[in-house]
């Protein structure tokens, strides 16, 4: 392309820091919060791949439009787009009135924005309904070890488990048992290709099963004996893959397409980052309703899922009045309902009132879900290098056709 | 506007020459300029916006070195050898084989009770759109499929059997589908290529001779279609190698074929893998490149190697097997569309359907009520984008080969090559670089800019619909009618125009399917402040649930198969009485 040299310096100068733009917003400050949200829009960036979900966003819409704010869902079909959005955004120098004003986000994604300095914050921790939130009990200050500092606000907890048919096979206590299970049943089982996200879980999941010595694995896989402590991985691995669905040769994209194979009685073992996925897929018809859950002996990891504000939205106030209705009692209870969506909730039941407890007492569990007893304490993420270095190495040997 | 007055005086002898010589600029004249322009700008930013990062500089990530590490680390991803020859292999196979069926097809049945079938079914295979197919095709094909579902009786299959058919490592499904979703595109690009070509003269003269229907057609009709239809095919192989939603459903992952690999980097949470995801997009550029070299070389050996054919005289020994595989190919691509469809559709209505069961257990209206209400909020946007972004490229086209032809001077194929250049480059890795343009121009997430971002996509398959037919016109009209006394804008109104309506509207329908098909372009320029029925078909189809991905591929054919039926219909009633005016 000729011009080049005359493009570059205009590139820069449409990409150098403008210092921040101080709007006088105050998150401890709630009233003049909630004056200033009056007739803003909100644009949440979420994921819109699930109806369930969906629709709670909308009920959630109807709630801040109550308090004077307009909420639209921009339905994305991976959040990845956000982030690319904001990221342009400020390569183009548009420091104020961003096209985000929120954005459903977690581990990794939170990690590459907070450290780009692409988010506004702190703000959770001043929000009025943070105070019923469990910080004590749940991993909400931290995701995936990187700590939130108030950047992001966490809406729902997450916890892995394994989704199985009734009608095929048994629970499965441990890693082992699986693995021996499958090679009973060979084509049966299989996790969606990593790097996507529900396919690097499983790997993390099966490590920490597998690891004599986990309290590693909260530190920099740079800073451990990396192979040594991935080895019985990838011997684990070895072992199951030509057991897998397809011989391992092929995999599911996604966590939904692998629901898909569930329905489609292609597999009778999947992986789930959702408790309660498999009663709100059954209440729609995805599912026979002899799919059950299980999670191993040792436990299984657990997460939050956050909403974070860019650093440039032009609507930051509202964008705190929907992350704190998302906090709000009556919300929590609705997204735990499984046949409304099925999120564990990221409050604490001791810090509600008797009337706010009743409610969540009240919920029925769904049929295939565990009571938080049977869930028993989530393990604790991995520090995130771990994560990206399993999951590279995984490319290398299983995705890479050799 | 300093980049643009530079960019101005460097295109100027492009179209300078062809007006200095009358000294007066016409507003015909002034189109070639207008769309350069128009094109010029995105295209320039898209792919600065590609290359810069490919070469270490994204600024607003903290990244701003510049060196060579990006292209360092995509050499040394393992995976990259398979998903190039993928990327190869897919694209020149699926154009191969979608060029062969189109010319099997139409050198056996053109003019045949058959071909007027397939023909009538042109407009719904052409309107679904490519990841819906994709979607039909993988729930017609899959262990656990419909055919499989209905075959169940007869083999006893009680759980779907374990065999690699989606995503099989050859990308033969991927191909399949590619061909399915081609064979309509280049069928049409070819009849309307028919009108100008001189088909049923020539064909007579051969059967005259004692040629065969298909040797006769092959020798004398083939050469002067496919001169016509050229740049269609190169566009076929420059879109099967780059396209990302199908190779995602149906094709392989370990490894993906390249411009799905473009995709996933450029969605890695790290920052930094976008520039890999630019160094491979300019790599895939690169490919879709060197395979158009290829093709262009595979060209002047048939050429070569079908004049001997011809002078050998042969008369057609094969044509008994040609002729019923070409019927039973075109006839098959047709079907895996619309089975696939009708698939959807089913899934649409259905309440639970498992494996092995041919139809759900019980019908319900569920999804429709459920996403209805989306549909309608955003099928009326999605109109009102198409139908702007179709007039404006109808215009800059006409306009640009009006001028082309009154000066004389073959513009289009010297100066507007760079238009098809958005069809060349991975729209990931191209749109980022165009939003960071509207982005400084503060000209984003209105509806108009999202019109022009359509434009740079809609533009270049505009042209390629209307650019040979127009240009394959018989001038000798045009002579005629200035004989008769007739002003150059005369013969474009009332000669030239109604006498190529057919190519106009077929332009005009493809040119609205084109526009409501596009994804990224509308969630990056609108900011997801545009909705359209593809921004929620996509974000939809990523949660893999069958009844919603029924619902929008089925809403999402109906509002293009309008068009297409308008296309094909006007000129039947206009041209009633005068069917050999426009072939």
């Amino acid at each position: 392309m000729p011009r080049l040299s005359t493009a570059l310096p205009l590139l820069a100068a449409l990409t150098a820091p403008l210092p921040a733009l101080s709007d006088g917003l105050d998150p401890s400050d709630w009233d003049s919060v909630l004056e200033q949200a009056q007739g803003q829009t909100v644009y949440w960036h979420a994921w819109g791949g699930s109806t369930a979900t969906n629709d709670f966003i909308a009920w959630i819409g109807e709630q801040a439009a109550k308090q004077g704010v307009t909420l639209e869902h921009v339905k994305l079909s991976d959040t990845a787009d956000a982030v690319t959005r904001v990221l342009n955004e400020k390569q183009a120098g548009r420091d104020d009135d961003s096209a985000v004003d929120m954005i459903w986000i977690n581990g990794p994604n939170f990690a590459a924005m907070k450290e780009a300095d692409l988010l506004f914050g702190p703000f959770a921790e001043q929000l009025p309904n943070w105070q019923y939130v469990d910080t004590e009990g749940k991993t909400v200050q931290s995701d995936f070890t990187v700590p939130t500092e108030g950047y992001e606000s966490p809406w729902a907890m997450a916890q892995v488990v394994y989704m199985y048919d009734t009608a095929d096979m048994e629970p499965q206590p441990s890693a082992e048992a699986i693995l021996k299970w499958a090679q009973a049943n060979p084509g049966r089982f299989t996790y969606p290709q990593p790097p996507d996200f529900l396919g690097s879980t499983f790997l993390k999941q099966t490590l920490i099963e597998l690891t004599d010595n986990s309290d590693v694995l909260s530190g920099s896989a740079d800073e451990a004996d990396y192979a040594a402590v991935t080895a019985p991985l990838w011997e684990y691995l070895d072992a199951l893959t030509p057991v897998l669905w397809r011989s391992g040769s092929a995999y599911p994209a996604t966590g939904p397409a692998q629901l898909q194979l569930m329905a489609d009685n292609e597999i009778d073992l999947a992986i789930s980052f959702s408790p309660g996925e498999a009663s709100t897929a059954i209440a729609n018809n995805q599912l026979r309703d002899t799919v059950r859950t299980f999670v191993l002996e040792n436990g299984t990891l657990g997460n939050a899922s956050y909403v974070a504000i860019p650093y440039n939205s032009g609507s930051k106030a509202g964008a705190m009045v929907v992350a704190n209705t998302l906090l709000s009692p009556e919300a929590q209870a609705r997204a735990q309902d499984p046949a409304i969506l099925g999120y564990g909730t990221v409050l604490s039941m001791d810090k509600l009132s008797p009337e706010e407890r009743e409610t969540f007492d009240a919920l029925e569990l769904g049929i295939a879900t565990l009571t938080p007893a049977e869930l028993g304490s989530a393990q604790p993420e991995p520090h995130p290098s771990w994560m990206s270095r399993v999951t590279e190495d995984w490319t290398r040997r299983y995705g890479a056709g050799q | 506007m300093g980049p643009d007055n530079d960019l101005m005086r460097l295109l100027a002898p492009l179209w300078a020459g062809k007006n200095g010589g009358s000294g007066r600029l016409s507003a015909v004249g002034l189109i070639p300029a207008l769309t350069l322009m128009a094109m010029l700008g995105p295209v320039c930013a898209g792919l600065l916006g590609t290359l810069m990062p490919s070469l270490g500089y994204l600024p607003a990530a903290g990244l701003s070195t510049l060196s060579f590490d990006p292209f360092i680390q995509l050499f040394e991803w393992p995976g990259l050898p398979v998903a190039m020859r993928l990327s190869i292999s897919t694209g020149l196979l699926a154009t191969l084989l979608s060029l062969g069926v189109v010319t099997l097809t139409l050198a056996g049945w053109y003019d045949t009770g058959p071909f007027r079938v397939l023909e009538r079914l042109l407009s719904p295979l052409l309107s679904v759109p490519h990841a819906a197919a994709a979607f039909g095709l993988a729930f017609l094909v899959a262990p656990s499929g419909w055919l499989s579902r209905i075959a169940s009786p007869l083999t006893g299959w009680v759980r779907p059997p374990d065999v690699l058919i989606l995503q099989d490592e050859w990308g033969l499904t991927l191909t399949a589908g590619m061909v399915a979703k081609e064979v309509p595109f280049l069928l049409l690009m070819a009849l309307a290529a028919l009108g100008q070509a001189d088909a049923r003269r020539r064909m007579r003269v051969a059967q005259a001779l004692g040629y065969g229907r298909i040797t006769g057609w092959l020798k004398t009709v083939f050469p002067p279609v496919y001169a016509q239809i050229r740049l269609p095919v190169y566009v076929v192989l420059a879109y099967s190698m780059s396209v990302v939603d199908v190779a995602m459903i149906l094709g392989p992952s370990t490894p993906a074929p390249l411009s799905v690999q473009v995709v996933r980097w450029m969605s890695d949470p790290d920052l930094s893998q976008r520039l890999t995801a630019a160094a491979a997009a300019l790599l895939q550029g690169g490919l879709v490149l060197t395979a158009l070299t290829l093709w262009r070389a595979g060209e002047a050996v048939v050429a070569r190697l079908g004049v001997l054919w011809i002078a050998r005289g042969s008369r057609g020994a094969l044509d008994p097997v040609l002729r019923p595989l070409g019927l039973a190919l075109g006839a098959m691509s047709a079907l895996a569309v619309l089975a696939g469809l009708a698939g959807l559709a089913v899934w649409s209505f259905a309440g639970y359907w498992a494996f092995p069961e041919a139809l759900p257990q019980s019908f319900d209206l569920r999804s429709w009520a459920r996403h209805l209400p989306g549909i309608l909020s955003t099928g009326g946007t999605t109109v009102l984008i198409a139908v702007l972004a179709t007039g404006l490229s109808l215009i800059l086209v006409i306009g640009c080969l009006e001028s082309e032809f009154r000066s004389g001077q073959n513009l289009t194929q010297r100066g507007l090559w760079l238009i098809y250049l958005p069809l060349l480059v991975p729209q990931t890795a191209f749109l980022p670089g165009l939003q960071t343009l509207l982005l400084s121009l503060g000209a984003d997430r209105a509806i108009w800019a999202v019109v022009l971002a359509h434009l740079v996509f809609v533009l270049p398959y505009a042209f390629l619909s209307l650019g040979d037919p127009w240009r394959a016109w018989d001038r000798r009209n045009s002579t005629v009618a200035a004989a008769l006394g007739a002003s150059p804008r005369g013969v474009l109104w009332r000669v030239r125009l109604p006498m190529l309506l057919r190519p106009i509207l077929t332009t005009a329908a493809v040119a609205f399917a084109v526009s409501v098909g596009q994804y990224l372009p509308t969630l990056l320029v609108g900011g997801g402040r545009v909705s359209t029925l593809t921004t929620e078909a996509v974000a939809l189809a990523s949660g893999g649930d069958r009844r919603a991905i029924g619902v929008y591929g089925v809403s999402q054919t109906l509002a293009v198969l309008g068009p297409f039926i308008l296309a094909l219909a006007v000129p039947a009633v206009v041209w009633r009485n005068r069917r050999s005016l426009h072939g």
